[in-house]
């Protein structure tokens, strides 16, 4: 059925949709929504057989989900920024032992400085966790990924993130199609646990493994995420089989073919790239987008694939790695190896920065005409930041930079949007 | 019943034969057809009071939910010494996750039993928590709040031996004061753990109103069997927080980890009670009272309060700290004086 509404409304559907069986939630901006919705539907009884368990951190939220995971329950949880590294610890224990826990997570900034608006550094941090990362590029795109995410989850006994852009979807109100309770029964069958904790069958979940099988089970690990990647497309036909949408899948290209220029980059901004792109194509340029849908499993064979015949790959992503730059482009140019291409890197949108069409359309002819650099920070305001620098070098005690930083830019206002 | 009072006691110890008593009152232990629900082969030390206490308290549990239980436990001596794998002690379904997160694990099964029985996929099944005094002391106190003010239905089983025993014996927050631990070295003008810091989780529980919370020594483990039991027969979160003496950590012998529970029970140093929604209701009194001094000296964690100068004032300060709990929870029986 189409709807107007909110994207952290429409995900909050999908996941009942899903028939979940235990959701806990900690609140956090910008994801409280969703778990407002859901613990109102479970209230309500829209929810049928669901416990709905306000916990008292994102760590707790995320070891309950363990608990109910291993005692067979289909689990939903959601979180974000500061929420995401404080469970960090329970995050790889989740996928460590093979639970099938269902994750939002509605991107935002890590401080300090502490920043409530969106990028993607929360998520990247964990993207060694053992969680499958799939990431949304609309309200639609997030909706869908949560009913796959469940199936792919349990189907490989790994758990899954999906990763919605804060503020910029989960607080969008949007046209969205919401499916019927018979379409998500038919693509997504009842929980099966691969392992349980069974009074008529008893296991020990979680004993300690020493050198002797510890490579090999993290290496399993590995070879589930393997089969994601292969399991992942699949999955998105049979989707789109039942719902009649394309939605997810490892990557979404869109006018690489002939392209000599290729954006690469993750979540909603591919939508004002899209554009970008678009208006550069009609003043004859041949630049095309490549989305990332799936970060983790990583899908280095399609990126491969659709950057191979490019000159240059301009990797735009919501995401610092302080030393080296990038961290998606680390991934990107491990596809490109053996790939005689320009690649470079620009940091855009950090902590909720917008990224404009205008700024977009001079970084890519920058790019196109050989002028841009390894790394770049895309609309960088070096007048703050070099006096910041001159601060530090002529006094000891310059005091908190980024209060500092702050005064000098004056009106804070003025920086967003 | 057909028994005399006097039989009890015969031994002059708290030994009660089973033959001397009814057969619903025997011990969950002494049935043929008791569990083992932490099966022998394990890698507890000799004299281990945390295996002791956890092998009653978890078969008691067992027998109270006839069968139907699954455990969730923190990281720690229990968790280790009970499965270096292949092997698994565990006869029950059992699970490790993390050090601080036991009780919101419980939770997290006791929501997926709920939804299973309401759905009627799963019968009644049970959940306990275990972990070390570390494990819900310190590290997994705020999920261990947590799950109390919810009132999940959980039962907390906490193995209080006084410190980080598996790192090799650091302090925690229920180390006692003047106990020399690897942190709390016996040198320097106040040698041993500070006084004044550390918490009673059992009176911090009692706080939260929870249906029941009791204390427990491995001294006394038909007192231990009967607490479990009768917080198997309750719903919502419960606590149990047995002391069980650490004879590696405690610098103690093998032989003495019954005897060392009893005297810190005798000497007021840890007092046993059982409390329902937050009121004490009942108290384990003080047999045979004795000055914490027969308590200490058995221990080498406190082997620097009797060097050539014994410390007198520590003592006293500990001695105080008893009489403290004797007075705070009416240990003594006043005939008994």
């Amino acid at each position: 059925m189409l709807k107007q509404t909110e994207g952290s409304h429409a995900v909050a559907e999908a996941v009942g949709l899903c028939r979940p069986e235990v959701i806990c939630a900690y609140p956090i901006s910008p994801q409280t929504h969703i778990v407002e919705g859901l613990g109102e539907m479970v209230k309500a009884g829209e929810i049928a057989n669901c416990e709905f368990i306000n916990v008292e951190s994102e760590f707790a939220a995320m070891s309950v989900a363990i608990g109910s995971s291993a005692t067979g329950a289909r689990t939903y949880t959601a979180t974000a920024s500061q929420g995401l590294l404080f469970m960090a610890e329970a995050v790889y224990n989740a996928s460590g032992l093979g639970l099938p826990i269902v994750m939002t997570v509605a991107n935002r900034a890590i401080g300090a400085p502490i920043n409530i608006w969106n990028d993607h550094t929360d998520a990247l941090s964990q993207r060694d966790s053992g969680w499958i990362q799939l990431f949304a590029e609309t309200n639609q795109e997030a909706l869908d990924l949560h009913i796959q995410a469940f199936k792919l989850a349990e189907e490989v006994s790994l758990p899954v993130m999906v990763c919605m852009d804060g503020f910029i979807l989960t607080h969008a109100y949007e046209r969205v199609d919401v499916p019927t309770q018979e379409q998500v029964d038919a693509f997504l069958p009842p929980y099966e646990p691969r392992q349980v904790l069974d009074p008529t069958e008893p296991v020990s979940i979680g004993a300690m493994v020493g050198p002797e099988a510890f490579s090999e089970v993290r290496y399993l690990a590995h070879a589930k995420q393997m089969q994601a990647l292969e399991l992942i497309p699949q999955m998105a036909e049979q989707f789109k089989q039942i719902f009649g949408r394309d939605s997810g899948g490892l990557t979404h290209s869109y006018l690489v073919d002939d392209a000599e220029t290729i954006v690469v980059a993750m979540g909603s901004v591919l939508g004002t790239i899209k554009d970008t792109v678009d208006d550069m194509r009609s003043a004859g340029e041949k630049i095309g987008v490549l989305g990332i849908t799936s970060y983790r499993p990583f899908p280095i064979e399609s990126v491969r694939t659709a950057l191979q015949n490019a000159q240059r790959v301009v990797v735009l992503e919501k995401s610092l790695a302080v030393g080296i730059g990038g961290v998606l482009s680390t991934d990107v140019r491990m596809a490109m190896s053996g790939l005689q291409l320009h690649g470079h890197t620009v940091v855009a949108g950090l902590g909720g920065r917008a990224i404009t069409r205008k700024s977009l359309r001079a970084l890519f002819g920058k790019a196109i005409r050989g002028e841009l650099g390894h790394l770049t920070f895309l609309d960088l305001d070096w007048n703050v930041v070099n006096k910041q620098l001159e601060r530090e070098r002529t006094k000891r005690r310059s005091g908190p930079a980024a209060e500092s930083m702050l005064r000098d830019v004056g009106v804070v206002a003025a920086r967003i949007g | 019943m057909s028994f005399q009072p006097v039989h009890f006691y015969q031994t002059g110890t708290f030994t009660v034969g089973n033959r001397l008593l009814a057969q619903e009152e025997r011990s969950v232990q002494a049935n043929m057809e008791r569990t083992n629900s932490l099966n022998s082969g394990h890698r507890a030390c000799q004299g281990c009071g945390e295996a002791l206490g956890a092998r009653y308290a978890i078969d008691a549990a067992m027998n109270a939910a006839r069968g139907r239980l699954i455990a969730a436990n923190a990281t720690g001596c229990l968790e280790v010494f009970s499965t270096p794998y292949p092997e698994t002690s565990w006869q029950i379904p059992w699970i490790h996750s993390l050090f601080g997160n036991t009780a919101a694990v419980a939770t997290g099964i006791a929501a997926a039993i709920k939804v299973k029985r309401q759905k009627g996929q799963m019968g009644d099944v049970r959940v306990v928590a275990q972990g070390g005094d570390g494990g819900t002391t310190d590290i997994g106190f705020g999920c261990l709040s947590g799950m109390f003010e919810r009132n999940d239905d959980v039962l907390y089983i906490c193995y209080d031996n006084g410190g980080y025993m598996n790192t090799g014996v650091q302090r925690s927050s229920a180390t006692p004061p003047a106990a020399r631990t690897a942190t709390t070295m016996p040198v320097g003008p106040e040698p041993g753990n500070a006084f004044g810091q550390g918490k009673f989780v059992p009176a911090i529980a009692m706080a939260h109103e929870i249906p029941y919370v009791a204390t427990a020594t491995v001294a006394d483990l038909r007192d231990l069997e009967y607490k479990v039991t009768k917080a198997m027969g309750m719903r919502g979160a419960r606590y149990i927080h047995i002391l069980v003496p650490c004879p590696l950590g405690w610098g103690a012998a093998s032989q003495d980890t019954i005897k060392l529970a009893r005297l810190a029970k005798e000497t007021g140093i840890f007092p046993v009670f059982e409390a329902e929604r937050g009121e004490v209701t009942g108290v384990l009194k003080i047999r045979r009272p004795q000055p914490v001094e027969e308590y200490l000296r058995l221990q080498k964690r406190y082997a620097h309060l009797f060097g050539k100068k014994p410390a007198v004032e520590t003592i006293a300060r500990l001695q105080a700290a008893a009489d403290k709990n004797i007075r705070k929870y009416g240990l003594l029986d006043q005939e008994a004086n």
